[in-house]
């Protein structure tokens, strides 16, 4: 039968709408035309004066996978906490965010709530940025049990013993190609990451830094070899998803200048900068920290084969989780309150947990907070930039109303401001910046072009044969509020979210992408797997049947038309 | 799926008798049964499985009765719970995720059999973290293991062979110098190496090693100590040791939990936390907890993603609550208004409790007292597929299954209870 959504104002970057009105036939969980014959639906939603959208995706966010474990087993205080808090309020005052009896904003949600906490507002999809090959089995089981929403990943590569001596020996590159490709079907990835280039690798060897141009003091080899060789390698095995690389050298003063240098590291190919606020600092100032965004910005303003999510910080309670481990390792005296995990983890990578604190009253918190929201309103193109916070390491996902409404609001924005500490007040331009976000440019941030940019053939857009996860909102001044409490959700054509509340439990997808390539490079693998590995390469692999073992999930596997 | 090395009458398998979870093995499934690159521990797990009475019939009050009878008792006594204890929970990811569906139905509270020694550790990792690594680093990377209060292969039978004795590695590593501080000294054998090197013994009672451990950690530090002994132990043993760890490019530093029988251990879990975290001051060096076996890592970490707690939990509402002491075993097994004891991999008793017992478990399980129901189900790995966290807790590892058997699995069991309990409350919804 057909769903009708009748007269909304239509925000669909992806076929230039904006705000026209227009009504969407929803069947069997996808749109489609206006059926010649009205008689054949049955159902009608009025959505007069209402803003629709897409359902949102959020595109890099910590949400499967062991570091999130580790979180959860380290800071059980965050959920007891805000269990006790929850007691303590009275459930049914409405809040700037949407709170339930079973309500968790904080930074270590179980997988259950993780799912409910996006659907509620509007997000229908959401991707693990950092999924380590050898964990890949745990973050697919964590991600299957988070209902509401589809999920993917990126797997991570470029700390990985396979690879680095796969460099150091000069493969060609059709070798490193069917390597990566094999690691995307193993993984059932849709894209690459790289952490912290050959750096998580290099700290097992004692190694406490590494800039761009040094080398690895066992493999001799350096991060912008690793960034050049595996770019290339996602170029050419033609997925969508462009590199997703967390730089050199991140929260460190004066690491701008690796983040600018990197945007040359992929020779002109499509390269993915993410969180980008931790790796945007400077070192002028009495304090030596500052904010280098102007620089950021216009060298990406400049960059048209880079894209960039921005990892905004806000302020309170949170956990950093991170395959960096050894920059997390540097970074654990800052840990709030001091406790922090660091893995070495199978020659393959690494993982750095420590909970964090930010405050608007210390200096560098307040100025990274600035620093983010700058990147934000000085980059010109929303096609090439994303709403991020690196859940949970700038802030938890269910903080993004707010962050919409300090990109559209400026007198919201100037406001925040001036609570911030005096000194980082005085070494930022933000409030010398008018831009406000329009509607049309956060639905390409947080739908059209995180879609396109992943690669999901049919997420992201309202247009026909579309998959049909939509969220329609009641336009409202209070951009927070309009944002945190969706009128309806409908994922895969049904309605799961009425005002703001989940009224069906639905199971999403896996998104994968699988390039073409030679089996043939399992053969060398295996050997290096008998020799050198713990576990044997078939156990590695994970098959489409695992991922639909429980009945609930599925893969969809994305084929890149561009 | 077959690897090259096998024939048909052979299948190569996954063993889940310890937390190495080797996925080597190659079992000849035509009797008698054989199994290559197991150890006497997976052997006798093996040989146990299948040796298990797959006929055995579930029982009420210790008569045997079908499947659905013994079902509808179990959920009589779930119903009238208020306060339900869940406990043993041997099981893997699978029956993880079923057990804690029901505990949601049923507001109960969730201990693993052998969290006395893992909640050592979570305390530790609570309190300060750690530093840790996992099987292939050691395997690649040690070149230094110091084992305190363990003699890892007691419990990991195939530790040194695996991942120390090696002879193939990625960095070209010397074979590893092997410490022991407090292990029984007749299990230390399996520390010599190949070539015959013998380890480093440091005999010492097991009691004294928060001293020891402590002592470790002023040295390195270089605090001035005045005794010349510290739990018994010469301080210059001590300092060599310290002065290997300080040397060494890679030292390991493994412990068990289960092994440390004295009262907070943790406290002592946290200094050698402590002694790793120096060691990275200069050079690298990393903690590696041994785990206690019957899927206590599976059950955690399935637990933690699920409620957003370990275990020691308890469900009210649907919503977890979390708290290591008040929610064991010993605590509630007598004040809990029934209890659910699961021990799938090996037939574990439940402890005697006065309140309505159900059993889901091994179908060799005896019991001293008959409990209210017993139902058998098949064993994951063997019987039935599963899904298994290593000691690393990096890696998950799929359980095959190996027989074809009549029994039940775990989540079968919990599935048809869910559904019993499910149609008895919509019964009493339409009564009312």
């Amino acid at each position: 039968m057909i769903t009708l959504l009748k007269n909304g104002r239509i925000y669909d970057p992806a076929h230039q709408k904006n705000g026209v009105i227009e009504d969407i036939y929803l069947y069997q969980g996808r749109i489609i035309p206006k059926p010649v014959d009205d008689a054949k639906i049955s159902q009608i939603y009025d959505l007069t004066g209402k803003v629709v959208m897409a359902g949102a995706i959020d595109m890099h966010s910590h949400i499967g996978g062991g570091k999130m474990n580790i979180a959860r087993m380290m800071l059980p205080e965050y959920q007891q906490q805000y269990q006790q808090a929850q007691a303590i309020k009275n459930l049914t005052e409405p809040e700037a965010h949407i709170c339930t009896p079973h309500c968790s904003h904080h930074a270590v949600p179980s997988a259950t709530d993780t799912g409910f906490r996006y659907i509620e507002m509007g997000y229908t999809a959401a991707f693990e940025p950092a999924i380590m090959p050898v964990n890949a089995r745990q973050a697919h089981l964590e991600m299957g049990d988070t209902p509401m929403i589809d999920k993917g990943g990126y797997a991570m590569l470029g700390s990985d013993d396979y690879f680095l001596r796969m460099l150091t020996a000069n493969r060609d590159q059709k070798a490193i190609n069917d390597y990566v490709a094999w690691i995307l079907h193993a993984t059932q990835a849709i894209g690459i990451k790289v952490v912290n280039p050959g750096g998580i690798s290099a700290f097992k060897f004692n190694q406490r830094r590494l800039d761009l141009d040094e080398n690895h003091s066992h493999y001799q080899v350096s991060p912008r070899a690793v960034l050049k060789s595996l770019s290339r390698a996602v170029h050419e095995l033609g997925i969508a998803k462009p590199l997703h690389v967390h730089c050199n050298n991140l929260g460190a003063a004066g690491n701008f200048e690796t983040t600018l240098n990197t945007m040359s590291a992929s020779e002109g190919l499509p390269m993915h900068l993410t969180h980008i606020q931790f790796h945007s600092y400077g070192t002028e100032g009495d304090k030596k920290f500052s904010s280098a965004a102007a620089q950021i910005a216009e060298a990406l303003n400049k960059n048209k084969h880079i894209t960039t999510d921005v990892g905004q910080i806000l302020f309170g309670q949170t956990v950093t989780a991170s395959g960096d481990s050894m920059m997390q390792h540097l970074n654990a005296k800052h840990a709030n309150p001091k406790k922090s995990v660091i893995m070495d983890i199978e020659c393959d990578a690494g993982c750095g947990v420590l909970p964090f604190k930010y405050r608007d009253q210390n200096y560098v918190n307040a100025l990274q907070w600035a620093i983010g929201l700058e990147i934000f309103l000085s980059v010109e193109d929303p096609w090439r930039i994303f709403l991020t916070t690196d859940h949970p390491n700038g802030a938890p996902f269910t903080s993004y109303p707010h962050l919409i409404r300090l990109l559209m609001d400026k007198t919201f924005r100037n406001e925040h401001f001036a609570r911030l500490n005096l000194d980082a007040q005085a070494m930022s331009n933000l409030t010398s910046i008018e831009r406000e976000y329009s509607l049309y440019e956060i639905a390409i941030m947080t739908r059209a072009g995180a879609g396109k940019l992943i690669g999901l053939n049919d997420c992201g857009h309202l247009g026909l044969g579309a998959q049909a996860d939509i969220t329609v909102y009641t336009d409202q001044t209070d951009r927070e509020a309009m944002f945190s409490k969706p009128d309806y959700v409908f994922k895969n054509g049904e309605l799961v979210v009425k005002n703001g509340q989940v009224v069906k439990v639905v199971w999403g997808a896996t998104h994968t992408a699988k390039p073409a390539f030679d089996i043939g490079v399992e053969k060398d693998l295996k050997d290096y797997f008998n020799r050198y590995q713990t576990m044997q390469l078939d156990n590695f692999k994970i098959s489409d049947a695992e991922i639909g073992d429980d009945g609930r999930n599925h893969v969809i596997t994305n084929v890149h038309k561009g | 799926m077959k690897t090259q090395q096998e024939t048909n009458d052979q299948t190569s398998a996954t063993c889940p008798a310890c937390g190495l979870l080797c996925d080597d093995l190659i079992l000849n499934q035509t009797s008698p049964l054989a199994v290559k690159n197991a150890c006497p521990k997976g052997i006798e797990f093996f040989e146990r499985s299948f040796s298990a009475n797959i006929n055995v019939s579930p029982s009420i009050d210790g008569k045997p009765s079908d499947l659905a009878s013994a079902v509808k008792k179990a959920t009589e006594i779930l119903q009238q719970s208020k306060s339900a204890l869940f406990a043993g929970l041997g099981t893997e990811v699978q029956g993880m995720r079923a057990v804690i569906r029901l505990a949601k139905k049923t507001n109960a509270t969730l201990d693993h059999l052998h969290s006395e020694s893992s909640i050592r550790n979570t305390l530790a990792l609570q309190n300060g973290g750690w530093l840790t690594t996992t099987l292939a680093e050691v395997k690649n990377r040690a070149d230094v293991i110091l084992a305190i209060g363990t003699d890892i292969t007691s419990s990991h039978p195939r530790f040194f062979e695996k991942l120390v004795w090696n002879t193939e590695s990625l960095f070209d590593k010397p074979t590893p110098e092997v410490i022991y501080i407090g292990a029984p000294a007749e299990k230390t054998k399996a520390g010599t190496a190949p070539d015959g090197k013998a380890p480093t013994t440091i005999t010492a009672d097991p009691n004294h090693l928060p001293e020891i451990v402590n002592t470790l950690s002023a040295l390195l530090c270089k605090k001035k100590i005045h005794a010349q002994t510290a739990g018994s132990v010469a301080l210059s043993e001590l300092v060599s040791v310290v002065e290997k760890l300080k040397n060494a490019k890679y030292a390991v530093i493994v412990w068990s939990a289960s092994s440390f029988k004295f009262s907070h251990a943790e406290l002592t879990i946290q200094s050698i936390v402590q002694l790793i975290n120096q060691l990275n001051e200069t050079t690298r060096a990393a903690g590696l907890p041994l785990n206690s076996g019957d899927g206590d890592y599976s059950v955690n970490n399935a637990s933690a993603w699920l409620s957003g707690y370990p275990t020691r939990s308890r469900f009210k509402n649907g919503r977890a609550d979390y708290d290591s002491f008040h929610f064991s075993t010993k605590k509630q097994h007598n004040i809990a208004d029934a209890l659910l004891w699961i021990s799938t991999f090996n037939p574990h008793e439940p402890p005697i409790s006065h309140c309505p017992t159900i059993v889901i478990g091994h179908p060799d399980t005896k019991f001293e007292r008959t409990p209210d129901v017993f139902i058998p189900v098949g064993i994951p790995g063997v019987d039935h597929t599963g899904l298994m966290f290593r000691m690393d807790s990096s890696i998950t590892l799929p359980l095959k299954a190996l027989q074809e058997t009549q029994l039940p699995s775990l989540g079968e069991v919990i599935k048809q209870l869910e559904t019993a309990l499910s149609n008895t409350q919509a019964a009493k919804v339409k009564t009312a």
